[in-house]
């Protein structure tokens, strides 16, 4: 499995902050917000805005970043911290 | 003396945090501190800043923030005190300092650590009105300063 977390905004609009997805035919980030953005309209709209950012593992990463089985993978808009 | 990096609801006293900093070694010259608290927007009335984190991402990223201004400036210690959940206007949100032989590494370490805290570390900040509530969007002129430490 993979369980893809979401934080602030995005979490707002989804509903969710957390879902577990089966590792089957994902493989990076991308296949990961594919999967998602499946999930209706309203997922894909919340995905596919551009300046969402990627972690993997708790460390930064990008769309072509790979992804393995039992990886924590979060989405999350710009931070604003500090 | 090892860093210090905390992520918490409750809030720090500064005279604490810099007397722990002075317990020191005699190579520390000069010590940075900077705090950040709850500023008013000027349009509204703003009554708190609720903040958002990703624990333990948010830990190891200022780790690994810390770890590069160790790298690129002769400094001792450093503490960053962030703060979560709701804070009222006029409360303090962030605490970093730096303790080093000489004051323009220690300001330097310091100013880069915020920089940086701004552009990387994960915290989402939302402004809470009387009767709505925003998320603060990420402002270009801090992606600029952070771009700016580039070498």
């Amino acid at each position: 499995m993979i369980v893809v977390r979401f934080f602030a905004a995005l979490r707002e609009v989804l509903g969710v902050d957390t879902v577990s997805l089966d590792a089957d035919g994902i493989s990076c980030v991308d296949d990961v917000l594919s999967s998602l953005s499946a999930r209706g309209d309203e997922w894909r709209d919340a995905l596919s805005a551009a300046n969402l950012l990627v972690a993997i593992n708790h460390a930064h990463a990008h769309a072509d970043s790979p992804v393995q089985d039992g990886d924590e993978v979060a989405i999350f808009p710009p931070v604003t911290g500090g | 003396m090892p860093h210090l990096i905390i992520v918490a609801e409750a809030d720090f006293n500064p005279a604490d945090l810099l007397e722990q900093l002075h317990v020191a070694s005699p190579s520390v010259g000069a010590v940075a501190s900077f705090v950040g608290v709850v500023r008013g927007v000027a349009d509204h009335s703003i009554e708190a800043l609720y903040i958002e984190h990703y624990p333990g991402m948010t830990e190891a990223e200022i780790s690994r923030i810390v770890d590069q201004a160790t790298q690129r400036w002769d400094i001792e210690t450093v503490q960053v005190y962030h703060r979560v959940g709701r804070l009222a206007l006029g409360e303090r949100i962030v605490w970093v300092a730096v303790s080093a032989p000489h004051r323009g590494d220690s300001f330097a370490a310091c100013e880069f650590i915020m920089d940086y805290l701004k552009t990387r570390a994960t915290f989402w900040k939302k402004e809470c009105f009387q009767e709505s509530e925003r998320w603060v969007e990420q402002c270009q002129s801090d992606l600029d300063k952070a771009s700016d430490w580039q070498p």
